[in-house]
């Protein structure tokens, strides 16, 4: 089935099978989101990318494109969703921003700088997670982790390895290692897997790699990630 | 009597940097000084906040004293500010909220490298830390927020003209940045 939708009054074309957040790539139209990355399976956790479709809120990622469907995503009311959101997960983790080394090239940070987020909102939690820098080349720092899943869905459907995986919930919920002692040194990870480059934050870091670029030149410096999204091929970096 | 606006500017658990990048408006800080007048600020010297129009509260709250300032900062500031990383999210001083303070103490002035006479310092005048450092939101109510590790002086300069004009701020794409 294919044929045509209205976002915010304009009509897109889509394709079956596509979601509607990828129905309005396609089309130029951006809609905020983490967790979803163009060539993966939706995964839904975020809700940063919550529309109306015919008047019901739903995820723009998870939901299929369907003819005549009308989508709402630009109005105040998911604008400030969308931020509380984004302030939720920054409270929720520990987000130094100044000593990151993703800060500028950071898809969380670019989000809340679209959003023109001022502030966390919230009361902190400042909750005590772990870094694991046991890998000669790659840095697991929890502190940073939003739990989009995103490297579970890497290592498990892109690099064939199953080195990630979500467990717990609410409070306690976390990402877990594939290996015996749970460290990343003794996982099947090696550095050249799509896993270690698909993390929307400064959670998964390439030794050694960091600070390339004086500030001013980063990626989300130059530009705002409604472009940069739209510029994303499937299974794209950035 | 002057009508001219009063800003009030206090530094609690920060590093001064934000008060630099303040003066960093360069020559704009004479515009500046012909529509305001500082009240308690370091640029002063002037011990205790009066009625002001608006307050800047750089750093996060990380002990006793740095309550009361932010107190009497909310007492008498029609609008108070939160500027930069510190005192929007605690920022560095922050870091500590994963160490106990009986540890960071022992470290810093007992077991550290390089610690002399070690004893931890227990003048009755100090001000006694926090448990944790706090951001400024999480006590007092705060009207508006400067992001910025620091807050780049247009940051600065464009949300105080607003404030003084009346209008409400507005950052630019280019000006939003935590770090
Ligand atoms: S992961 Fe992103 S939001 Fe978190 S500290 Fe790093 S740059 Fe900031
Ligand atoms: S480590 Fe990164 S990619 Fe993996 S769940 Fe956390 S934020 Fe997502
Ligand atoms: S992008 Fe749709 S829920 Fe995260």
């Amino acid at each position: 089935m294919s044929g045509t939708l209205t976002i915010d009054g304009k009509t897109i074309p889509f394709a079956e099978g596509q979601s509607v957040i990828e129905a309005a790539r396609c089309a130029g139209i951006y809609i905020p989101h983490l967790c979803h990355r163009p060539g993966y399976a939706p995964h839904g956790s975020c809700k940063l990318c919550t529309v109306f479709v015919n008047g019901r809120k739903t995820s723009a990622c998870t939901f299929p494109a369907a003819a005549n469907q009308n989508v709402v995503s630009d109005t105040p009311e998911l604008k400030q969703d969308r931020l509380r959101l984004t302030q939720m997960l920054f409270v929720e983790g520990n987000h130094f921003c100044p000593s990151c080394e993703k800060s500028g090239n950071c898809q969380l940070q670019g989000v809340a700088y679209h959003l023109r987020m001022l502030d966390n909102h919230y009361p902190h939690f400042y909750p005590q997670r772990e870094v694991d820098a046991s890998h000669p080349d790659i840095l697991l720092d929890h502190n940073r982790c939003i739990f989009c899943n995103l490297c579970v869905r890497a290592s498990r459907d892109k690099d064939g390895k199953n080195v990630f995986a979500i467990a717990g919930r609410g409070i306690n919920k976390r990402l877990i290692v594939n290996s015996a002692s749970g460290k990343l040194k003794d996982s099947a990870i090696s550095v050249e897997d799509e896993a270690t480059r698909v993390c929307p934050t400064g959670a998964i870091l390439i030794k050694r790699s960091g600070y390339q670029l004086p500030i001013g030149q980063r990626l989300y410096d130059q530009h705002q990630i409604s472009e940069v999204a739209l510029s994303m091929q499937d299974d794209h970096e950035q | 009597m002057s009508n001219k606006i009063k800003i009030a500017t206090t530094s609690l658990a920060g590093c001064f940097g934000c008060h630099m990048s303040f003066l960093d408006i360069d020559e704009r800080i004479t515009a500046l000084a012909e529509v305001v007048e500082f009240d308690r600020s370091p640029l002063t010297d002037i011990e205790h906040c009066g009625p002001c129009d608006i307050g800047l509260i750089e750093g996060g709250v990380c002990n006793s004293e740095n309550v009361h300032v932010l107190r009497e900062f909310r007492k008498n500031c029609k609008v108070l500010v939160a500027v930069g990383a510190c005192a929007i999210n605690g920022g560095l001083p922050a870091l500590r909220n994963f160490v106990s303070v009986e540890a960071c103490l022992l470290e810093a002035y007992r077991d550290g490298i390089g610690v002399d006479n070690p004893q931890i310092p227990n003048d009755p005048e100090l001000p006694l830390l926090l448990d944790k450092v706090h951001p400024i939101h999480e006590i007092v109510k705060v009207d508006y927020f400067m992001p910025g590790c620091p807050p780049s002086a247009d940051v600065f300069w464009t949300f105080l003209s607003a404030l003084i004009e009346g209008r409400e701020p507005s950052l630019p794409y280019e000006l939003v940045h935590y770090d």
